[in-house]
């Protein structure tokens, strides 16, 4: 393995020596695009209650899969999507939903502890349906990945402005005709199948990291939507990459380290200068601060009363002439 | 006194293909309760329509009616001369809403450019046609400052400005409005209810504005729907606002009183219903 050099592309170069790397990356990239696509949606629409939930019932449905000894994925897919369809015909309304998908949730859980007890080999295959394995992904996972995820981000761009109307006008978006129930259905039916392959990358614990956290720094950002869209895609991107990145160097799970991007991302904008609207009056505020004129930046030393008796003025001694 | 006579002295267009609304003993109700019985009105288009009356009476129904959200359990309605359809493009709808949750951090103009598009599919391409099309909504409603600003930072005057050209972005040929005043302090109602006013005027919609308080609309109105005990009453203002029209409507002893402004107060009644001003 070569050491760190400040030269990042021949570092993930030597990285992608490794196939574990190479397939680490791809699925990684896929997953993260289609998490923070569909991230901004969960947020918009306050599921994250209900993409936790979905997280936790896949992973019953991956402990199954592991017992019966299919591909975990395969698990997480049928529960996820089960879950999901029973989430959108409960209720349109994520605030009124909660009560039913916590109970359901509990159950489920329930239901993969059993699974897992079953199940022999169960403290590493429980570990890695928790926190992810993105280091362990095979050739055959990464193409599944990428046709999902070609297949969610398809369908996201075919819907993106009923379920954007749906999302944030409901009473509005039901008079214009738009069928509520199908767009919701479908929405769940794609987070479901999002979800299910996060699962490999930072596992169901740590999902919120890929599907809120990039997509409520975003919103922060610009207020937008499809702007937000691709910052919270590149947000998550950027942790994936990163995380994995350190990860090669750092001997530590890589799923930390791409929670860890995400978050520190997040706290930057969240407690950072306000960026918000960077995008769209970044060019009007100059426009204007040009015409109205700034106020001066920096106020003179001599002005600065309050500072006298911390910084004595320069007194004739220290003047050079002087001396 | 009554300062309704003004409004009469602009034209009347009477569009010779048919009324906006045609209501024939209209029946409506759910499962058990009625909520109306044979209610027949009109409603002409370019009209600026004030549906009044207490709590629960059917307003909200009325206009869910419309939408073809609901159907009759009785009785015939036509909009535009069709039975009602969910979905008709014809329709602009404002449905009574009190805030946005705080952190919408989504800009009015994505709002009001959904209420044009927002049905179509694909991630829709033509951005700048989209863009001057909401700002040329929000312009008509006195909103062009709000563009930018995210839905949770909105006053409520400023929401329901919004939601008004989300509406108007449709293009809509009649605008049904539910309690768009309701949580407006009197300065701003007025204001509002300018706005609806002008764009009744110049653009000739067909404009329906359910209200708790009569006194900011009384001057813009042609027509009052009073809705109260299951029935009905439909006319101008001062024939529907008097003492005797709602004395008959709820059946039990209702005084109208007027002040000298012009304000009403309606005393009495099933749900003694305030219009103070």
């Amino acid at each position: 393995m070569t050491p760190f050099s400040p030269n990042i592309v021949t570092d993930l170069r030597s990285m992608w020596q490794y196939e574990f790397m190479r397939n680490a990356f791809e699925a990684g990239t896929v997953v993260a695009i289609v998490a923070g696509i569909i991230g901004y949606f969960v947020v918009l629409r306050r599921s994250a209650f209900a993409t936790h939930a979905l997280g936790h019932v896949g992973f019953s449905g991956a402990a199954g899969a592991v017992l019966f000894g299919v591909n975990p994925v395969y698990g997480l897919l049928l529960f996820t999507t089960g879950g999901g369809t029973g989430m959108a015909l409960l209720g349109r309304r994520a605030s009124t939903r909660d009560i039913e998908i916590g109970t359901v949730l509990a159950f489920m859980l329930g239901l993969g502890l059993i699974f897992l007890s079953l199940y022999n080999g169960y403290a590493t295959e429980a570990y890695s349906i928790l926190f992810g394995e993105i280091l362990g992904i095979s050739n055959a996972s990464v193409l599944l990945t990428v046709e999902a995820g070609v297949l969610v981000i398809g369908v996201l761009l075919l819907m993106y402005r009923p379920l954007l109307f749906a999302s944030l006008d409901e009473d509005v978006a039901e008079a214009r005709g738009l069928p509520m129930l199908l767009i919701n259905l479908v929405f769940m039916l794609l987070l479901a199948v999002a979800i299910s392959f996060a699962v490999q990358v930072v596992g169901v614990l740590l999902i919120f990291a890929l599907m809120v956290t990039p997509a409520a720094t975003a919103v922060r950002i610009t207020r937008r939507p499809l702007y937000a869209i691709l910052v919270s895609a590149s947000v998550a991107l950027f942790s994936i990459w990163a995380g994995l990145f350190i990860a090669w160097y750092e001997q530590y799970p890589p799923s930390f380290f791409i929670v860890s991007t995400a978050f520190v991302i997040y706290l930057i904008v969240r407690a950072g200068p306000p960026v918000l609207g960077l995008f769209e009056r970044g060019v009007r505020y100059a426009s204007r601060a040009a015409t109205v004129g700034t106020p001066p930046r920096f106020v003179p030393e001599a002005s600065r009363s309050t500072d006298r008796a911390l910084v004595p003025p320069p007194s004739p001694a220290d003047d050079p002439r002087s001396a | 006194m009554s300062p309704v006579g003004t409004l009469y002295s602009r034209p009347l267009e009477v569009d010779a293909t048919g009324p906006a609304i045609r209501a024939m003993s209209l029946d409506v109700g759910y499962r058990r309760k009625s909520v109306w019985h044979n209610a027949s009105f009109e409603v002409q288009r370019g009209e600026f329509v004030a549906v009044i009356g207490p709590n629960g009476a059917g307003k909200t129904t009325l206009f869910r009616m419309l939408l073809g959200l609901q159907r009759p359990t009785g009785g015939n309605l036509e909009v535009f001369g069709e039975a009602p359809r969910r979905g008709n493009r014809r329709i602009g709808y404002v449905p009574q809403r009190h805030t946005v949750d705080a952190d919408t951090h989504v800009a009015a103009e994505a709002l009001v450019q959904l209420g044009a598009t927002g049905t179509r599919l694909g991630p829709g391409y033509a951005v700048r046609s989209q863009r001057e099309s909401a700002a040329r909504s929000l312009a008509a409603v006195g909103a062009s400052d709000l563009a930018a600003r995210p839905l949770g930072g909105l006053s409520g005057g400023e929401l329901q400005r919004v939601f008004l050209a989300e509406a108007l972005a449709g293009n809509p040929e009649m605008l049904l409005l539910d309690e768009p005043l309701s949580n407006l302090d009197l300065r701003r109602s007025r204001e509002l209810v300018e706005v609806v006013h002008g764009l009744v005027l110049d653009r000739h919609v067909t404009t329906l504005l359910v209200a708790h308080d009569i006194n900011p609309l009384i001057k813009c109105l042609d027509k009052v729907i009073y809705i109260a005990n299951g029935s009905v009453a439909t006319g101008p203002p001062e024939e529907v606002l008097t003492s005797e029209s709602l004395t008959a409507l709820y059946g039990v002893p209702v005084e109208v009183l007027h002040d000298s402004r012009g304000n009403i107060v309606i005393v009495g009644g099933e749900n003694p219903h305030e219009g103070a001003a």
